[in-house]
């Protein structure tokens, strides 16, 4: 049987020690009528050749497309290193530190990543981690509502151009505690301030994502003085590696942005189906004991030595249940491992370099597909990823793409119809320029009749 | 002993691991000035092996269960299959981007179809969400769920989730997340919910009660059947924490006892890596009365075709918890370990583990330790309490669980739950052997004796980790959670 040591002499030992004949014995307490005899419709069991046999030929079977849709999943190279570092057994089955002495290697790691979170984007601290970028924007919400002790607004706002997954997600969460999202309207792409009025009322904090869900650059510093001078706190949701070229929004406007959080897929972690990924968030430093998660500290121990233990304990549910700051227990750890492993073999250059390669090729696509015609690009400028408008419906040119291997954006007509029938498209540094030469000769053969009249 | 510098230590200015980026380096191109940033982030800057030996040293403090004996209680600490990993993490798996089209991941959905089913099987329940990302996350879904249920109904007098003062933190901290005052009920002196004090509990503002069966007192809840009445009969619903389901794993399905909705912890029951904190799977299963509520998205099968339902066609859904699906590779691996065992496989998985709890109670009884609620069986869980024993030596069970460490065993989860004192909370798992069993018995009683003879040498433990006991109040006090020295300035106004 799998991965249980026992002998039958173990067994019957063991039994004897207990004083019972046999191991059904030792489920006596559960009442008669709730027994059942097993689980016969969950099937035999596999050894581990036919199980890898069946995943091999699933996985085969799905394949890889050749991807250029971002919309805050994105195709990064990951270095051979991190991964193989990340599940050696030591982090991969380790638990949460609870027990510092035995798990400084853990802790150190968290320290670290939450210097170089806190580096990245320029504000003070950063906790453990979160589930992944949405729910760090949820949590990031719930935390200036509690922060946020000049206004006692239980209302956030945000825009439209913030991720509409991320909204989606923060209304789910932020629901239960009667905290309330509203959207401020986009003019061009971007975030608008002309239609907010007095009678608008208050708000605990305004949340903007830069570069926007849209690929639109806002304008952070303008944006967080007219939010800080209405007693709001700022969120900023920023995508990390572009936050090595971008500047950090603890440098935003005249005082910065309080809390920053966002998706740390790119930093390392594979695309993998969704996840898991992690969430991380960064505040400044008065506002420490409004955050949720795990906190690591570095401190001494009875010989003076430097050490590492989880700290600002009393924020969290396991000592302050019902008052705790967040529910959150378990986090994303050994998707911070690799993320830390990552930022260390990129460094800040490595970093700037992708994020400048991926604009780069960012603007290669948007060049080489509105060569064609039909195809226009909606706002500029554009960071990163862009949005493209169509003359014709774009789901059958995925379809038409999918098939042929290629993976061609996000369609944007159900979260924005008002922009028509449009792609959100995205090259990582991964696409190469015959990748992309690539998408737009297949898109230009989709594009002509007959399919063309078919979609259209 | 040995510690390792901190990354940032390494670091000189232009040293760099180059083969992981472009090598040219793009310009900003045509973003404007105003909007970059000036001062590169404070990053490490080190070499490629600087690294590699930086973390795998790192990763050599750690106590982990490849390495180490770890009966932490309530986390189910069992063997992590390699090969879980390796199959979740396949290219074809790891390169699909989560907004892929859905014909090219066939593979990786008729395996989460094929979870759901199977967790349906093991809980007894006809729907199932795996969207949920942690044990927290379930439980967020799941009280919500039935904050939803209740609010369709149009009843919106239930104010109040009862909780047993035995439960989990996070079963308090959640229901306040989703708007509900908590009304914590007591324990009966053999380890039941005292159930006089449940009936004067509920009423009409009664939502539900969040239940772990068996209990964090290492005990099956017998009356499990009255509790189920008792709730349901104002109306509230059951919630089950599925923490430990390891102990009733093909023997006793929550929907039986009467639970509405149950969440199970993929990284406890079904062996999914802990990770060092994460990433877990909370996923949710539930009766038919809440099925309309689940979180979306789910995994549905047509003629052959499996495809994700979304929110539109659930209107009634408590709405999305993730940006996209979920904790996906870590579902992926409690599939593969999942269809390794199969449904014997998973009911010797309770059987096993509950022998090795029950084991190491009558050995460490044997031994002279008092155990918690001696007239009761164990689950794969039970409780030693070493009050007795503090109060003639002055050793705690802080310190025996430091000098646990010294003998090479993690230590068990202590001073959970909050009602023993001085516990320690042990869990061994189905997959340790008898021997180490026995030798975690052995380093116990030898704590034990020399407790007795010098407890000032138990209080001074542990010698033999990396760094000695941490001065918490400091950390605490004079706040040190990023590396300040050599960081420029950041910003980039």
């Amino acid at each position: 049987m799998p991965f249980i040591p026992h002998t039958e002499d173990d067994v019957s030992a063991m039994l004897t020690v207990i004083g019972v004949a046999s191991i059904d014995d030792l489920f006596d307490e559960i009442p008669a009528g709730l027994n059942v005899a097993g689980l016969p419709r969950v099937g035999p069991g596999l050894s581990e050749a036919e199980i890898a046999r069946l995943m091999t030929e699933r996985a085969d079977g799905d394949g890889r497309e050749l991807c250029f849709a971002g919309a805050g999943a994105y195709d990064h190279y990951i270095p051979a290193a991190v991964w193989e570092i990340a599940t050696r057994g030591e982090y991969y089955s380790a638990y949460t530190p609870y027990q510092a002495e035995a798990s400084q290697g853990t802790l150190q790691l968290i320290y670290e990543f939450q210097s170089m979170m806190a580096g990245l984007t320029g504000l003070d601290v950063a906790n453990a981690s979160l589930y992944d970028g949405a729910t760090a924007f949820a949590e990031a919400c719930l935390m200036a509502v509690r922060a946020n002790r000049a206004s006692r607004s239980r209302r956030v706002l945000t825009t439209r151009a913030m991720s509409p997954a991320y909204r989606d997600v923060a209304r789910s969460i932020l629901g239960g505690q009667g905290v309330e999202l509203v959207e401020l309207p986009l003019t061009d792409g971007l975030t608008a301030l002309d239609a907010f009025g007095a009678e608008d009322g208050d708000f605990a904090a305004l949340a903007i994502q830069q570069p926007n869900f849209l690929g639109r650059l806002e304008a952070v510093d303008q944006l967080t003085d007219w939010a800080q001078a209405r007693k709001m706190l700022v969120i900023g949701v920023c995508h990390p590696t572009m936050l090595a070229l971008l500047k950090p929004p603890g440098a935003w406007g005249q005082a910065g942005a309080d809390i920053a959080c966002g998706e740390g897929q790119p930093l390392g972690i594979p695309l993998s189906s969704g996840g898991p990924y992690f969430g991380y968030l960064t505040c400044r430093l008065p506002l420490v004991r409004q955050m949720p998660g795990r906190v690591v500290g570095r401190t001494v121990d009875l010989d003076g030595r430097p050490g590492f233990t989880l700290t600002l304990q009393a924020r969290e549910q396991h000592i302050r249940r019902s008052r705790a700051t967040s529910n959150i227990c378990t986090n994303q750890g050994l998707m911070v491992t690799a993320a830390t492993i990552y930022m260390s073999l990129l460094g800040a250059e490595g970093l700037r370099r992708v994020a400048a390669q991926c604009h780069a090729n960012t603007r290669a696509l948007v060049t080489a597909l509105t060569g064609l015609p039909g195809v226009v690009l909606a706002f500029r400028p554009f960071c990163h990823e862009a949005v493209l408008q169509f003359d014709c419906p774009v789901a059958p040119l995925l379809e038409g793409l999918s098939r042929q291997g290629i993976l061609g954006g996000y369609d944007l007509s159900e979260d924005y119809p008002e922009l028509g029938q449009a792609l959100l498209v995205c090259a990582t540094e991964m696409r190469s320029a015959a990748d992309i030469e690539r998408y737009a000769v297949v898109l230009k053969g989709l594009m002509t009749a007959p399919l063309r009249a078919q979609g259209g | 002993m040995k510690t390792e510098p901190v990354i940032f230590e390494y670091s000189r200015p232009g040293r760099r691991a180059p083969s992981h980026a472009p090598a040219e380096a793009a310009g900003p191109g045509d973003l404007p000035a105003a909007v970059l940033r000036t001062d590169p982030p404070a990053l490490p800057e080190v070499s490629e092996l600087q690294a590699v030996r930086h973390f795998t040293r790192l990763s050599q403090l750690n106590f982990s269960i490849d390495t180490h004996f770890y009966p932490l209680g309530s986390c189910t600490m069992k063997y992590n299959p390699r090969a879980c990993n390796r199959l979740a993490m396949l290219p074809g798996f790891l390169g699909r981007h989560p907004l892929g089209a859905v014909e090219r991941g066939q593979g990786f959905l008729a395996c989460m179809h094929e979870l759901q089913e199977m967790l349906k099987a093991v809980t007894g329940m006809p729907g199932v969400s795996l969207t949920p990302m942690a044990g927290a996350q379930g439980e967020l879904a799941g009280v919500a769920m039935i904050r939803a249920y209740h609010r369709a109904r149009g009843d919106g007098a239930r104010r109040v989730v009862i909780v047993p003062d035995a439960a989990h933190g996070t079963n308090p901290a959640t229901a306040v997340m989703c708007g509900f005052e908590v009304r914590e009920i007591p324990t009966d002196p053999s380890g039941d919910v005292d159930l006089e004090a449940l009936r004067s509990a509920v009423g009409p503002d009664t939502a539900g009660i969040m239940l772990t069966n068996p209990s964090t007192l290492g005990v099956f809840e017998r009356r499990i059947g009255e509790i189920a009445a008792i709730v349901h009969g104002v109306g509230g619903l059951l919630y089950y924490d599925g923490a430990n389901l390891n102990a009733i794993l093909g023997r006793a399905l929550p929907a039986a006892m009467g639970f509405d909705v149950v969440h199970i912890n993929l990284h406890k029951t079904f062996s999914t890596p802990h990770g060092g904190g994460g990433p877990g799977a909370g996923v949710v299963a539930v009766t038919q009365r809440l099925e309309p509520f689940l979180p979306v998205p789910m995994v549905t099968c047509e003629a052959g075709r499996y495809r994700w339902l979304t929110g539109r066609e659930r209107p009634q859904s408590i709405g999305r918890l993730s940006a996209f699906m979920g904790n996906a590779g870590i579902l992926l691996r409690a599939y593969v370990y999942m269809r390794m065992l199969g449904g014997e496989g998973m009911r010797r998985v309770s059987g096993f583990a509950t022998l090795n709890a029950n084991y190491l109670m009558a050995k460490l009884r044997e031994s002279g330790f008092e155990i918690a609620f001696p007239g009761r069986r164990a689950s794969h869980e039970f409780i030693v309490s070493l009050k007795g024993l503090s109060r003639e030596t002055g050793v705690t069970a802080m310190d025996f669980a430091k000098a646990l460490l010294d003998h090479g065993y993690h230590a068990p989860t202590t001073y959970f739950p909050l009602l023993v004192p001085e516990c320690l909370l042990i869990e061994p798992t189905e997959t340790e052997s008898r021997e180490e069993l026995d030798g975690f018995v052995a380093a116990l009683v030898a704590i034990r004796d020399l407790a007795r003879r010098d407890p000032a040498q138990v209080k001074a433990a542990p010698l033999t980790t990396p760094v000695r006991r941490l001065d918490d109040v400091r950390a605490a006090r004079d706040l040190d959670l990023t590396w300040q020295s050599k960081r420029p300035a950041t910003g980039g106004a």
